[in-house]
């Protein structure tokens, strides 16, 4: 019995590489579909492994492959406040609000963007931290998502230090010229969701081929349950976290009563 | 021993919340206050969100406050109607109080009040027992007897309309200062993520002549209801209460009341509030740096609801 999963994977990496110009086909794996997050989750580390195939009777691989894996986490509009001084203290001021932003991204490639292909196609593509589009509004009208933009720049920096957002350029691994892994890093803070991943496969500056798959990160047991129940019942939830209080407070005077 | 928030969304450590609970219990029992002036910033320094930690924290002063009025219960120094009187405006208060929370935080405004708050209401109340409490421990020295109330002085709010008379704190008074009471004590509880009891006892003996065998206990009835309101309100619009972390601070806060409340029996009135008092200032300055000095860092993100 075939799990469905591959069969799509494979079916999705056939029309990815249909060009054809490219004969090379990019086959990817991940050591995990499901990640769960329970109360003893502190972060975890997926393993992307990745094959190039290249058709027979053609030419053999070659040996300069580049590889850009990219890990999109489930999208959120959020707010960016700057601080200013007011009145002698510090308040949010100004605030842009980024629409759909990836919660989580990561780039990772075997050596530095730059090096595998060249600037315009990295826009083209939206490869990398700074291509990545990530649309504004001030109060409703849209704003121009410049690159140097101090809002954008301020949004990434904040993310990267939360351990959201990363850039590596030796996170792909080539184990064999046609074999690689990619590490997937996720920090404890990474929200729950679907996680769109795309490998793409460069050679002399060229993207031959791209093949998507997913990753989920959910939370299970307990945690699934507690933030459930807050979120849907919040009521019953609250009711029984006083009642909690009240018993741990009741709890301690039977416990510490002095006779 | 790490253990995931489902909540805040972030792993901490047991150890380290059940030793803030214990310290912050002890600090409760000793002065008879809930706390929630300090846990509620220690939360935040320690990386939750104000916002969550302003909703938990409510819970477990309820926690601290609950053990301390069954105790007072038994000794029968809660005075029940006085206690139901405040409850009244002590509710209408909370709902007003998580009302605004929930429109400052859709604004984004919502750190910077909870922050000028804690400045301007610490720092006056902080300086005020300072005051106060050092000129108590000066007279004592000089051998002065201590400036007793006269239990017949009156001010404007005995001339106050609807008056009631309350049999165990032997006082009859308006019923329009009490339920005022109650009602800014909830607000700013609610707001704040505090229960208020350094505000409430002080206001219930000067403003309302409430002698101080029944000031503790009946405050702390306040206090433990209100607070378990604001956690049910806060569950139920902002649905920000973690109940994991609560319970890790309320297991914490409970036993360490028991042996602050030891403690406070061997040190004098004075010097307690002496100390209460430069305990309150001390997070007031902390917090009025944070927001005087050039922030580390200009920005800040928060997700959208929904988004």
């Amino acid at each position: 019995m075939i799990r469905p999963a591959p069969l799509i994977l494979l079916a999705a990496t056939v029309t990815a590489a249909a060009p054809p110009a490219a004969a090379e086909r990019l086959v990817t794996s991940l050591s995990e579909h499901r990640v769960m997050v329970t109360s003893s989750f502190n972060g975890s580390e997926v393993v992307l492994f990745g094959g190039i195939e290249r058709d027979t009777g053609v030419l053999p691989l070659r040996g300069n492959y580049d590889v850009a894996v990219t890990v999109i986490g489930p999208r959120q509009t959020v707010v960016t406040f700057r601080k200013e001084r007011v009145l002698g203290i510090w308040v949010n001021y100004e605030s842009r609000v980024f629409e759909n932003a990836p919660s989580y991204l990561a780039v990772l490639t075997n050596r530095p963007l730059e090096a595998i292909t060249g600037a315009g196609t990295l826009r083209r593509l939206q490869l990398g931290l700074d291509n990545i589009a990530l649309p504004q509004r001030i109060d409703s009208a849209a704003a121009d998502d410049v690159p140097g933009e101090t809002f954008r720049k301020a949004f990434l920096k904040l993310k990267d230090e939360h351990g959201l957002y990363r850039q590596e350029s030796n996170g792909v691994t080539f184990l064999t010229p046609a074999l690689f892994r990619a590490s997937i890093a996720l920090p404890a803070e990474v929200p729950t969701g679907t996680y769109e991943i795309e490998a793409m496969l460069f050679a002399d500056g060229m993207m031959l081929a791209r093949t998507p798959s997913a990753l989920e990160i959910y939370k299970a047991g307990f945690e699934q349950f507690v933030t459930s129940s807050a979120q849907n019942h919040g009521v019953l939830y609250g009711l029984a976290t006083s009642m909690m209080a009240v018993l741990t407070g009741w709890f301690a005077s039977v416990v510490f009563r002095r006779e | 021993m790490e253990i995931y928030l489902p909540i805040a969304d972030l792993p901490v450590n047991v150890f380290l919340i059940l030793g803030m609970g214990l310290a912050v219990g002890f600090i409760s029992g000793m002065f008879g206050i809930g706390g929630g002036f300090l846990m509620t910033p220690l939360l935040i320094f320690l990386g939750i969100s104000p916002a969550v930690a302003v909703a938990t924290v409510s819970s477990h002063i309820a926690a601290s406050s609950c053990s301390g009025a069954i105790s007072y219960w038994r000794r029968r120094t809660i005075d029940v109607p006085l206690a139901g009187l405040l409850l009244a405006g002590g509710i209408a208060g909370t709902a007003s109080g998580v009302w605004l929370f929930t429109m400052l935080r859709s604004i984004g405004q919502l750190d910077i009040t909870i922050g000028l708050s804690y400045v301007l209401l610490l720092g006056i109340v902080g300086s005020l027992m300072v005051f106060e409490s050092v000129r108590a421990i000066v007279r004592a020295h000089q051998g002065k007897p201590v400036e007793l109330r006269r239990p017949g002085s009156h001010t404007w709010i005995h001339g106050l309309p609807l008056k009631l008379r309350f049999k165990r704190s032997r006082i009859y008074v308006s019923a329009v200062p009490v339920l005022a009471i109650g009602y800014i004590i909830g607000f700013v509880g609610a707001v704040m993520g505090i229960g208020g009891g350094f505000l409430l006892v002080p206001m219930l003996i000067y403003l309302l002549r409430v002698p101080t065998v029944t000031v503790i206990g009946t405050s702390m009835v306040l206090t433990l209801v209100t607070m378990a309101s604001a956690t049910v309100m806060h569950a139920a619009t902002n649905h920000l209460v973690d109940a994991v972390l609560a319970l890790f601070l309320m297991v914490g806060g409970v036993t360490g009341a028991q042996f602050g409340a030891r403690a406070g029996h061997r040190i004098s009135g004075e010097r307690l509030r002496l100390l209460l008092g430069l305990l309150v200032l001390a997070v007031g300055i902390r917090f009025g740096l944070d927001l005087t000095l050039p922030p580390e860092n200009l920005f800040s993100l928060r997700p959208l609801e929904g988004g």
